[in-house]
């Protein structure tokens, strides 16, 4: 390997890993990445910090070699590369380890690992525990993958990335699926690897881990670098600043005052999944009252998707089990979306594209989705008009960039759908408000307009249940919070109660081995 | 295995794109179809004329272009509705036979009927049976999730055997000296002709019509509208609360009696008899009819022509070239084949890899 001569023959002086300059990307009339420049030097944590949108993904992809730069140069060890493909990023020596992972679950680790090289999985086994062993990711080789947890998956992927012996590994929001007691040791981690002499690009946006973990962050906006700091020396907010230009909005909230009779109940529902990885949901019972906001957290894969889909109605319940289910104290378990949503619920999933709005049609089209009940079909025949109004009315309430309703709903950025989308279901004014991840890849300003939205929706009395994986978000909106743990839910926490230790400990399941009724407060204290 | 060149999808298309492919696929199909008679020993002006400007020339021959375009029209208005919401119909050859079933009874059984209605009540019977051949398939997928392309594809071989029993056993005229064929039709229950000598009926009428409903139906409707987020985002259409299974309920039922309409019209015009043949594969070549009009019921208009000259192209060609008949079903896969590819470059653009080894020589 000729680069890893060149490196070393230039000790002394220090010789950046990569290096970029000028790098720019643009697709069609948007500049994905413009000028961009960043160096990174051996064993060195560097974060790339940027809204949703501000570029850190095509960045990304071209140092990984999955999309080509339209100008700029790229250097590794010095010197100029053009990287063609994945592959060829691998030989060089780049890894990445992404946010969605790629492993057969039906396959155990050592296999699915064997998989992208070209040994026996029987051989792998010892290199995969002495390797877990040496950078602390304890992993069983032998272990199926749909037995595992998401953190230990990602143990999984980062082990298949490192067995390729990276100088350079990428990591793509690796916290985001992490519940709050799995951070540390992903951090430690990837402090080991440092010190080996391995970098790590680490891509995020939560402000708080980069500036405890990284060395260096170049922060993004808007496909540009507005800036290289050292995030020790920075404070939460003058990160924020350079991220989004201006310090993040705190939403103002006046305590709840909910009504007396649950507008949404579940009673000791059960419901076993047709598909066979899906969560068993057992005993489930929560209540949420008109004018208030209910928090589900939990790390994402306890369950969120099964109970969403049975909140929403895509998942039907038997007849017999109807009243497990009950809107405005009505028994609604067997009813379709349709029929829930003429009782008065809306519903926020959490895909946009495809789920929430049809990517190909208009948004005018997509107003339709689910607000064609507001007068929008007369005689059987589309409104079009009204549908047309409807749409506009969205846009401007929520503030969605986009050329007009006549844009497809795959023109719009995932933030800017995801404020539609939003806004069409607070204008079908709902009596019960149910939200999957409602600011999911929405950028900090807009989450932040979102979060006060539903706040302002919660104080008109309508009953507001949030699921969400982001515990920071839960703290700014819930009045209550359960915690969702393998497809059981915790009991209720107040706002003022619920802390980022308990509700992490309930996170872990907590709240399942806890003797709370048998245990005397006297003998716990 | 790595090819020299990547497929990636467009990220942005012309507002003409979606003429493209069609206009590439004619193109290329009379392409091929010049070629194709060069190559059986009929000179290319020869072929050229026979093939796309004698079906044009005469009155008679504009006849039969319109009176083939009725039912390729009728039941491609039908299927691109179901294939919208993507649900595959491959079975409206069965149902149109099953359609000149149904329309046959009544003239057959009141052979000797002046009753002005007669018409009306062949073309209820036959859309009832096509639509309930088409029921079966979509019960089978709504109950037991069969997938809709055997089924209908089975089930026209089904339809093609009923059809042989019945104009050999209980529907055959018997005064026909044991032809396999029913009694000739009673002019009540006979399609009015157009124009004088030309054999075109006011079948072509109902399928004008019926394109003008399939319009409004895809473009204005509601349940138009339900069809289409169906088709093309399923999940969104399972959370706007669109029942799945009314969607394959409908499309079928919709493809079924217009395919069944237009087995009424075969057999109440051009045959003026239920026969062991009542459609030279109009079922099939509506499909493909539906696929190069973009699925949308305007560009369908214009398919259902072109393919009904290639129909009469090569019929004329036939009779007076000697050209075998089997071009009539090449040039069809032409056309089909032609289409799909054409689609492909329009949706998705090849790129080239640049080359690995340069790279990987740093």
């Amino acid at each position: 390997m000729i680069t890893r001569e060149a490196a070393t023959a230039t000790t002394g002086a220090q010789v950046p890993l990569l290096e970029l300059a000028g790098v720019t990307k643009s697709f069609g009339p948007t500049v994905a990445n413009e000028d961009v420049a960043l160096s990174i030097m051996p064993g060195e944590i560097h974060a790339i910090l940027g809204e949703n949108g501000a570029g850190k993904s095509t960045l990304m992809k071209m140092i990984y070699g999955v999309m080509a730069p339209d100008a700029g140069r790229i250097r590794w060890h010095g010197e100029d590369v053009t990287i063609s493909d994945p592959a060829h990023a691998r030989r060089l020596g780049i890894g990445m380890v992404f946010q969605h992972f790629s492993l057969f679950e039906t396959l155990t680790v050592a296999e699915n690992i064997s998989l992208s090289t070209d040994q026996s999985a029987a051989r792998l086994s010892p290199r995969i525990a002495e390797i877990g062993d040496r950078f602390g990711l304890p992993l069983d080789p032998a272990a199926l993958v749909h037995s595992l947890s998401v953190g230990q998956r990602q143990r999984a992927e980062i082990i298949r990335c490192l067995l390729q012996e990276p100088r350079l590994i990428i990591m793509d929001e690796p916290t985001s699926v992490l519940p709050p007691s799995g951070i540390e040791p992903l951090f430690e981690t990837i402090r080991r690897l440092a010190a080996g002499g391995c970098s790590v690009l680490f891509i995020s946006h939560k402000l708080e881990e980069i500036r405890s973990l990284c060395h260096r962050a170049t922060i993004m906006r808007a496909g540009k670098v507005v800036g290289s700091v050292d995030p020790a020396a920075e404070t939460k907010d003058s990160l924020a600043r350079l991220m989004i230009g201006r310090s993040i909005p705190q939403p103002t909230r006046t305590p709840a005052r909910p009504g007396k009779d649950a507008a949404l109940e579940l009673r000791g529902l059960d419901h076993v999944p047709d598909d066979p990885f899906g969560t068993h949901l057992q005993g489930m019972d929560l209540s949420v009252r008109p004018g208030e906001i209910l928090g589900i957290a939990g790390v994402s894969g306890n369950g969120q998707r099964e109970l969403a889909a049975l909140l929403s109605g895509e998942t039907a319940l038997p007849r017999g089990d109807r009243d497990r289910i009950r809107l405005d104290g009505s028994g609604c378990g067997d009813a379709d979306p349709g029929q829930r949503r003429r009782m008065g619920m809306a519903f926020v999933p959490e895909e946009r594209n495809g789920r929430g709005a049809v990517p190909e049609m208009s948004l005018t089209l997509n107003a339709l989705l689910t607000a064609h009940g507001r007068g929008m079909v007369r005689r059987g025949m589309v409104a079009h008009q009204s549908a047309r109004d409807f749409a506009e009315s969205c846009i401007a309430e929520m503030g969605v960039r986009c050329a007009g309703p006549q844009s497809e709903a795959r023109s719009l950025s995932g933030g800017n759908l995801q404020k539609f989308i939003m806004g069409r279901e607070i204008r079908l004014a709902p009596k019960v408000l149910i939200a999957s991840q409602p600011t999911w890849g929405v950028d900090v300003g807009a989450a932040a307009a979102i979060r006060q939205q539903l706040i302002a929706l919660r104080d008109t009395g309508v009953a507001i249940l949030i699921i969400s994986d982001e515990l920071e978000e839960l703290f700014e909106l819930a009045d209550r919070l359960q915690v969702l743990f393998r497809g059981r839910l915790s009991p209720s926490l107040d706002r003022a109660e619920a802390d980022t230790a308990l509700i992490g400990d309930y996170m872990t399941g907590g709240f399942l081995t806890e003797p709370a009724v048998a245990t005397p407060p006297a003998a716990a204290a | 295995m790595r090819l020299p060149w990547t497929v990636e999808a467009r990220a942005q298309r012309s507002p003409f794109a979606p003429l493209v492919a069609p206009l590439a696929a004619v193109t290329a199909t009379i392409l091929a179809g010049l070629l194709l008679f060069t190559l059986l020993g009929v000179p290319v002006t020869t072929a050229f004329y026979q093939l796309l400007v004698a079906p044009v020339s005469t009155t008679f021959n504009i006849g039969e272009v319109l009176l083939k375009a009725t039912p390729l029209l009728l039941i491609a208005q039908g299927l691109a509705i179901g294939f919208r919401a993507k649900i595959w119909n491959i079975g409206a050859e069965g149902q149109l036979i099953l359609g000149a079933i149904g329309g046959s009874l009544l003239p057959i059984w009141f052979n000797d009927s002046q009753n002005p209605m007669m018409l009306v009540g062949m073309a209820l019977a036959g859309s009832c049976f096509g639509m309930g051949w088409a029921a079966i398939a979509a019960w089978l997928r709504s109950r037991f999730n069969a997938n809709e392309i055997l089924v209908t594809l089975m089930l026209n071989s089904i339809a093609l055997q009923l059809l042989y029993y019945l104009v050999a056993g209980p529907l055959r005229d018997p005064f026909g000296f044991n032809f396999p064929q029913s009694a000739l039709f009673p002019d009540v229950a006979m399609l009015p002709t157009l124009f004088g000598g030309a054999r075109v009926n006011a079948g072509l009428f109902v399928a004008l019509a019926a394109t003008v409903a399939a319009w409004f139906f895809v473009e204005r409707s509601m349940t138009g509208y339900r069809l289409q987020v169906g088709g093309v985002a399923p999940e969104a259409a399972r959370y706007a609360g669109f029942s799945e299974k009314r969607a394959i309920w409908l499309s079928l039922l919709i493809g079924g009696a217009a395919a069944g309409l237009a087995g009424v019209f075969e057999v109440a015009g051009p045959l003026g008899q239920l026969q062991r043949v009542v459609s030279p594969g109009y079922g099939f070549a509506a499909i493909i009819v539906a696929f190069l009009g973009g699925l949308n019921p305007i560009g369908i208009l214009f398919a259902a022509l072109f393919m009904a000259v290639i129909y009469v192209g090569g019929d004329i060609a036939q009779a007076s070239a000697g050209v075998p008949y089997a071009v009539i079903g090449i040039l069809q896969g032409v056309l089909l084949v032609t289409y799909i590819a054409a689609r492909l470059f329009v949706d998705y653009r090849v790129r080239w890899r640049r080359s690995a080894a340069r790279v990987a020589a740093h």
